[in-house]
């Protein structure tokens, strides 16, 4: 079960999540759409504690933690647990330079799982191939195209097979070609019941791909349904005008 | 042969001999200690507590701000007068030590701050601790960022290890002197001085370039295949 509940999040006098509540459905994916600054990467970051809330309580199968007045900060172990039950994709990938894609993809199995190295590198091969990238498993990043960088990406954060993949942003520094390849990546994994939490700017790819979408904006949930309902028949009407740009579609006299 | 190419020839042992027994190890043992202090300073700078991190700017603003000669000569010969005595190695070691913590400590905080942000979060998002993240994904990039930097600071050394002279550590450049003083030949003996200097430094640039090849794989390759 992955629930959030009564997520506040400041930074300085800026209050950036107020009281966000969310559940996400096991096996399923949610898209998180909102306009820049709405904060739906923060909202993330809080979920693998990248940021910590300043209240709330956030639960990842059996690991749980309180944030807030009359509850400590939470210990290095208790980050640790909860962390290790997500994956995270970066907007601009953030693989390890100075390793290759390979390597990449093992880290986390040799440093924090301490596996064998043989071990370690059957599965990150194995995961490699399962995002088209076995052909790549020795080159370094930098000489892969964005597109493959992120699905190498991708290898990474399932790695240790965590139960919820979080994506920033997965293809928004990708041009359309490239960022198809990563979708095709996405849309699989889906397919084989990754629970999934992806914000995003692209609402044909939250349209197409997520199971549920929740509107954000100015920290808040304004609104959130089953994909149809909140593209077709948005209930509030600022989420109406958020999603017009995907339903419009092209001007009549174009 | 040339008078003065016999004079050089016979010279050449025991200016040899003070390099290798004295110039050498003073400048790797220097570099060492000094390379450890600038990287605990520059940690302590960039993550410690407050107070802490103030006293280690402190140090570092002490020690550039003064001369290296001034800093040597308050060692060996000004704290005797506060009951520390120090021999000639150690005085000369713990001077040059603390120039080149103060120096390579700025060099490697510079560094570690150029790695970017995502770098960090992309290792914790993947379970790493602060430490293993430092060791294993911050330190690698950064040492490509360092290492020519920190040469300079080392081959700044080898020349500065010179001034151990004056507190009558029998390197190289002493041995010149000691040699000038009998034959007072000073332009033979301190052009061979020189090129002795010159011979050092250049074997450890080319160490240095062996060094930034290995941080830099990634980089030669990708430049490769463009």
């Amino acid at each position: 079960m992955i629930q959030l509940h009564n997520i506040d999040k400041h930074f300085g006098n800026q209050h950036v999540l107020k009281d966000v509540s969310l559940q996400v459905p096991p096996g399923q994916v949610t898209a998180l759409i909102g306009p820049s600054g709405s904060g739906k990467s923060t909202l993330l970051r809080c979920i693998n504690l990248l940021e910590t809330p300043s209240a709330g309580q956030i639960t990842l199968g059996d690991a749980s933690l309180q944030f807030g007045h009359g509850h400590a900060q939470p210990g290095r172990q208790d980050i640790h647990r909860l962390r290790l039950q997500t994956g995270m994709v970066f907007q601009n990938f953030q693989l390890f330079p100075h390793r290759t894609a390979l390597e990449n993809v093992m880290e986390g199995l040799l440093v924090v799982k301490k596996w064998p190295r043989s071990q370690a590198e059957a599965r990150a091969r194995e995961l490699l191939q399962q995002v088209g990238m076995a052909h790549k498993a020795d080159a370094w990043p930098g000489t892969l195209s964005g597109g493959q960088q992120q699905r190498v990406a991708i290898a990474r954060a399932l790695a240790q097979s965590p139960g919820l993949l979080l994506c920033d942003e997965p293809t928004s520094a990708l041009d359309p070609e490239l960022a198809s390849e990563v979708v095709a990546v996405l849309r699989q994994l889906a397919a084989n019941k990754m629970t999934m939490l992806i914000a995003t700017h692209d609402l044909r790819l939250a349209a197409t791909l997520a199971d549920t979408v929740v509107f954000l904006e100015d920290g808040r949930i304004v609104e959130q349904g089953s994909s149809r309902q909140l593209f077709l028949q948005p209930q509030n009407p600022r989420t109406a005008s958020y999603v017009s740009t995907l339903t419009e579609g092209l001007p009549e006299d174009w | 042969m040339p008078e003065w190419l016999k004079l050089m020839v016979e010279s050449l042992p025991s200016l040899l001999y003070a390099g290798l027994v004295f110039t050498v190890p003073l400048t790797l043992l220097s570099f060492a200690c000094g390379l450890s202090l600038g990287f605990v300073t520059a940690l302590v700078r960039l993550y410690g507590p407050k107070p802490l991190a103030d006293g280690f700017r402190f140090y570092v603003w002490l020690i550039r701000g003064t001369p290296l000669l001034v800093q040597l000569f308050l060692i060996f010969y000004g704290l005797p007068k506060a009951g520390i005595v120090f021999d000639p190695l150690p005085a000369a070691v713990i001077g040059f030590s603390l120039n080149v913590g103060a120096y390579t400590s700025e060099v490697i905080r510079a560094a570690l701050l150029a790695v970017p942000r995502g770098q960090w979060e992309a290792a914790y998002s993947i379970g790493l601790t602060w430490a293993q993240a430092m060791r294993r994904t911050i330190l690698p990039q950064a040492s490509r960022v360092a290492v020519p930097p920190l040469a300079n600071t080392f081959i700044s050394l080898i020349k500065d290890t010179s001034l151990a002279a004056v507190l009558t550590v029998p390197e190289i450049f002493q041995a010149a002197q000691r040699i000038a003083s009998v034959t007072y030949e000073p332009l033979i003996l301190y052009t061979e001085t020189a090129l002795i200097y010159l011979v050092f430094s250049s074997v450890l640039s080319a160490g240095q370039q062996k060094l930034e090849a290995r941080f830099g794989q990634h980089l030669h390759q990708a430049q490769e295949t463009k």
